[in-house]
């Protein structure tokens, strides 16, 4: 974009800007990296306002973890005595724990994105991309914080990190990814048929059970097959890889099943997305 | 510049459908109709019975261009088409069809403080609204202190802004707004909220803009005062297409001059003595003056018909009234149980504004009927000046005044 403070007759021809049906397309992804600081205001305004008002603040990040690792600590560990392959239990369930909430905190919030921004969307104009991306942020603050709490957790058990470490932040972004696609399709849906508000967080419920978070998947291995249909098995598997360094092998094959999926989800969800756009503000 | 064409409006449409958006809200009423259609088609006697979707069409083959510098005030009445082509022209909705080319950042104000968080702080919000609005973060960080000092809220920065009062709220974000720097300026109603002394140093400082950089703004408003003082050029829009365009003056005269300045009436169960219509004639009213015509009807006859008239400011405030009885020997009909009783006004002591007008039916010694703010109609003066000051200070009345000096 042209600086604020050029001349108006230095302007001319690359500020052309053509309104035609279907044309919108035209600038769409230079619009996108124009509207870079919108991007990261909206992410800055979740972050900033999510915690407001309330006593612990970020601690309320911290706390569903926890007490969801004592639980599946208590309920797998424990009462149906299963293995960890060495590991403290508590680690194993953390560690599972970590993807699958930075996964459903980040599909929740981009799926309900569009609808809580339905003020900005039907009086300004700016890609509509940046709206379902933004809610990513407030996912990954959340999930660094509970980062945080691991490695302090681990380095108290004694467990020094390995190099497997490196390659975390490639999972982080498969599971964002995973959950920016599905989002798009979701919260695309949703300003049309606002049925799709009951169905994620369902979904989400769902896939706590159908996700290997309390166990290995070292210990089911009659339902691997079954659970590798879960694109978020892999990204699990590969997390644990990282973070816990227990000596089981690398999985290429899961994480390479959900890199697919990831990558077709959000080809076909940004697909979706742009063809509904154009109808957003007119619907919402 | 003449001749420098920023904005070409061609033969742009836009089709909403109704029937459409109601039914298809919920996926359960698409698998229903489905289903529905699915059962239509195995019997064949109700083959084809086709759902019928009624189309609205906001807009209608409107064209128009405007040249840089220019100020356009947009004017119809409410569901013209107005905000509809603001949407367009913005970006928010794209048109079914036509064409429209713009040279220039666009900036657009369809609202005032889009996207303002109460639980942030007035600095957090003028940041956030600014990039909403199309400002870079550089930009906004260079101009902050002149936004703040515009605002005169300075002390209230760092306070969440749901703590503010609705006065200061509206100030921040008309700073904010005051000081974009587009080529292309889209501003709908929003100068309708706020004090008018802040108004009036915003709409101050738009025109301030459009003077010395030559912007070009589209503005639209119902308060044809204000599209007065600071538009240029006017588009007026009726029922999606475009009724007028040309000056400003000229559009919003031939605007107000078809505007339905009449309201019927229907008789009372209890036949008694009733006022039929109530009509200001816009055509009178686009030459300075006033008539108000008072249509009646009587199972007896009145004698004589006698209509009062009151002109109140559009807050309810009533300003120039009279009835025929205070004419006195001047008007002395004869006994009439129909007719039309016109109230003359042949200088309008008033400015610019929306008034309304009451009236009432009564005969020499009692009223029958009253029908209040009967009639709306927008009186434009034709002795405007820019630098007058709001009506809430000086009041609507304009008495002509001389002036003298005497020095000493």
């Amino acid at each position: 974009m042209s600086g604020p403070t050029q001349s108006p007759a230095a302007s001319a021809p690359q500020d052309l800007l053509i309104i035609e049906a279907g044309r919108a397309s035209a600038h769409y992804w230079s619009d996108l990296w124009r509207y870079r600081d919108l991007f990261r205001f909206l992410t800055l305004r979740d972050i900033k306002v999510r915690y407001k008002q309330t006593v612990l603040g970020v601690g309320w990040a911290l706390i569903q973890p926890v007490v969801t690792t004592i639980i599946f600590t208590f309920v797998f560990g424990k009462l149906a005595g299963m293995s960890a392959g060495g590991v403290p239990y508590p680690l194993l369930v953390l560690a599972g724990l970590l993807p699958w909430q930075l996964f459903s905190a980040a599909l929740s919030g981009s799926s309900a994105s569009l609808i809580s921004n339905a003020n900005l969307i039907s009086k300004v104009y700016f890609p509509r991309l940046i709206i379902p991306f933004s809610a990513l942020g407030v996912a990954t603050i959340d999930f660094l914080v509970v980062l945080a709490l691991y490695i302090c957790a681990s380095l108290w058990l004694g467990r020094i990190p390995s190099w497997h470490w490196a390659l975390l932040p490639l999972f982080i972004l498969v599971a964002l990814t995973l959950a920016f696609g599905a989002g798009a399709w979701f919260t695309a849906l949703t300003v049309k048929y606002r049925d799709f508000k009951y169905i994620v967080p369902f979904l989400v419920q769902v896939g706590v059970f159908v996700s290997p978070i309390g166990f290995s998947t070292g210990v089911v291995p009659r339902w691997r097959s079954l659970l590798d249909l879960n694109p978020m098995t892999g990204v699990i598997d590969a997390f644990r890889w990282c973070l816990l360094s227990d000596g089981q092998p690398f999985d290429l094959q899961g994480i390479s099943l959900s890199i697919a999926i990831s990558a077709l989800l959000t080809y076909s969800g940004v697909w979706y997305f742009r063809r509904m756009e154009r109808t957003f503000a007119d619907v919402i | 510049m003449p001749g420098d064409t920023i904005i070409t409006v061609d033969n742009v449409s836009k089709r909403y459908l109704l029937g459409h958006q109601a039914d298809d809200d919920t996926l359960r009423d698409r698998m229903a109709r489905g289903i529905r259609s699915a059962m239509e088609w195995m019997r064949p006697g109700t083959r084809g019975a086709r759902r019928t979707v009624e189309e609205f069409w906001a807009l209608k083959n409107v064209s128009f261009e405007l040249q840089r510098g220019q100020v356009l005030g947009i004017m119809g009445r409410n569901g013209a088409g107005k905000s509809t082509l603001l949407k367009i022209l913005s970006r928010i909705t794209e048109p079914t069809t036509g064409r429209i080319q713009m040279r220039g950042r666009v900036a657009s104000l369809l609202e005032v403080g889009t996207g303002f968080h109460p639980e942030l702080t007035g600095r957090e919000n003028v940041y956030l609204n600014g990039v909403i609005l199309g400002m870079s973060r550089a930009e906004i960080a260079r101009k902050f202190d002149e936004i703040v000092a515009f605002s005169e809220i300075e002390r209230f920065l760092d306070t969440p802004v749901k703590h503010y009062s609705s006065g200061m709220y509206v100030r921040l974000a008309f700073a904010i707004a005051a000081h974009l720097e587009p080529e292309i300026l889209i501003v709908d109603e929003v100068l309708a909220v706020g004090d008018a002394q802040f108004q009036k140093k915003c709409l101050n400082k738009v025109s301030e803009v459009t003077r010395s950089d030559g912007r070009t703004v589209l503005f639209v408003s119902h308060n044809s005062a204000a599209l007065q003082s600071i538009c240029n050029a006017g588009l007026w829009l009726s029922q999606g297409q475009v009724a007028g365009q040309g000056p400003i003056n000229e559009c919003l005269a031939a605007y107000l001059h078809t505007g339905s300045h009449r309201a019927d009436f229907p008789a009372p169960a209890v036949d008694r003595p009733h006022i039929t219509s109530v009509r200001v004639d816009p055509g009178v009213l686009a030459e300075g003056r006033i008539e108000v015509e008072v249509g009646f009807a009587s199972p007896f006859p009145l004698s004589p018909p006698v209509v009062g008239v009151i002109v109140s400011s559009k807050l309810g405030y009533p300003i120039a009234g009279s009835n025929g009885r205070m004419a006195g020997k001047a008007w002395q009909p004869q006994p009439t149980r129909a007719g039309v009783v016109t109230a003359h006004l042949d200088h309008v002591p008033l400015h610019s504004d929306t008034y309304h007008i009451s009236v009432y039916l009564g005969d020499a010694s009692m009223d029958y009927d009253q029908k209040l703010d009967a009639v709306e109609f927008d009186y434009v003066s034709p002795r405007f000046h820019p630098q007058m000051p709001p009506l809430h200070v000086i009041g609507q009345g304009d008495f002509g005044w001389r002036w003298s000096l005497r020095a000493d």
